[in-house]
């Protein structure tokens, strides 16, 4: 079970996740992620109640990345369980993701930059 | 002990293989993390097959088989489809992975940096994935 809400919130949208993320709908993230796509956006991903993610959710943030570069879009993933937070690390996708462990950091990703 | 599950081919099914072996792991000395861990790359090797061998037919099957000793936890993973061998795979780099904006070949990478043993057999009717994972080891 993967639900996912979006909420706009002064100049940022947070997307938050709870549930599973597995190949069985990880379409829906991708979705979502296309739904708020939109140059020079701040999306915040609120990852508080997800409890597990497999490779097939990972896949979806590495294809958007390119994305964010080339619309000068900030992304900043928050809130992690360690063991999620795990899994970005068994592959360095935290190398390559900014994934701060509270909103309040997220934030200041984006406006203390 | 043993345990197993038959598990049909379609994506729906794969949360309830994933309770199956959280139970199963509740009994081993692994770590919550380690857990996740072993659970995730079962979850990744049985997806591949579920869509690249299998079409996510439900008429096709996946067998599992988990079991422990006193050193290792071993998963074996079987089915009838056109054989996947893992080990064969050529594995993306992750920059290209970026690069190529591709949402696939990441899943092999996990199960290989998970897991502490890849075996791959096929009888050319039946495949056989074993995973194992060493107790007491990363």
């Amino acid at each position: 079970m993967l639900q996912i809400d979006k909420i706009q919130e002064d100049e940022h949208v947070i997307l938050t996740l709870s549930g599973e993320v597995d190949a069985s709908n990880s379409v829906d993230l991708d979705n979502a992620l296309q739904a708020v796509m939109e140059p020079n956006k701040k999306i915040l991903l609120d990852g508080s109640n997800l409890q597990y993610i497999s490779s097939a959710g990972l896949g979806v943030f590495m294809s958007y990345l390119e994305e964010f570069e080339a619309q000068n879009i900030q992304f900043v993933i928050f809130g992690l369980n360690q063991k999620v937070y795990n899994v970005f690390h068994i592959l360095g996708l935290d190398q390559l993701i900014i994934i701060q462990t509270t909103k309040e950091k997220a934030l200041q990703e984006f406006y203390e930059a | 002990m043993r345990h197993n599950l038959i598990l049909s081919c379609e994506k729906s099914k794969l949360s309830e293989l994933r309770g199956f072996l959280n139970g199963v792991l509740d009994k081993s000395q692994l770590s919550e993390i380690a857990k996740n861990q072993v659970v995730l790359a079962v979850d990744e090797v049985c997806s591949n097959l579920m869509i690249h061998s299998h079409q996510c037919n439900p008429n096709d099957k996946i067998y599992l088989e988990v079991f422990q000793t006193e050193s290792k936890l071993v998963i074996e993973i079987k089915d009838s489809g056109e054989g996947f061998n893992i080990l064969e795979y050529k594995q993306p780099e992750l920059a290209e992975v970026k690069r190529k904006r591709r949402k696939g070949g990441l899943g092999i990478m996990l199960v290989k940096k998970i897991m502490d043993n890849i075996e791959f057999e096929s009888t050319g009717t039946q495949n056989t994935c074993r995973l194992t994972k060493m107790l007491n080891s990363k």
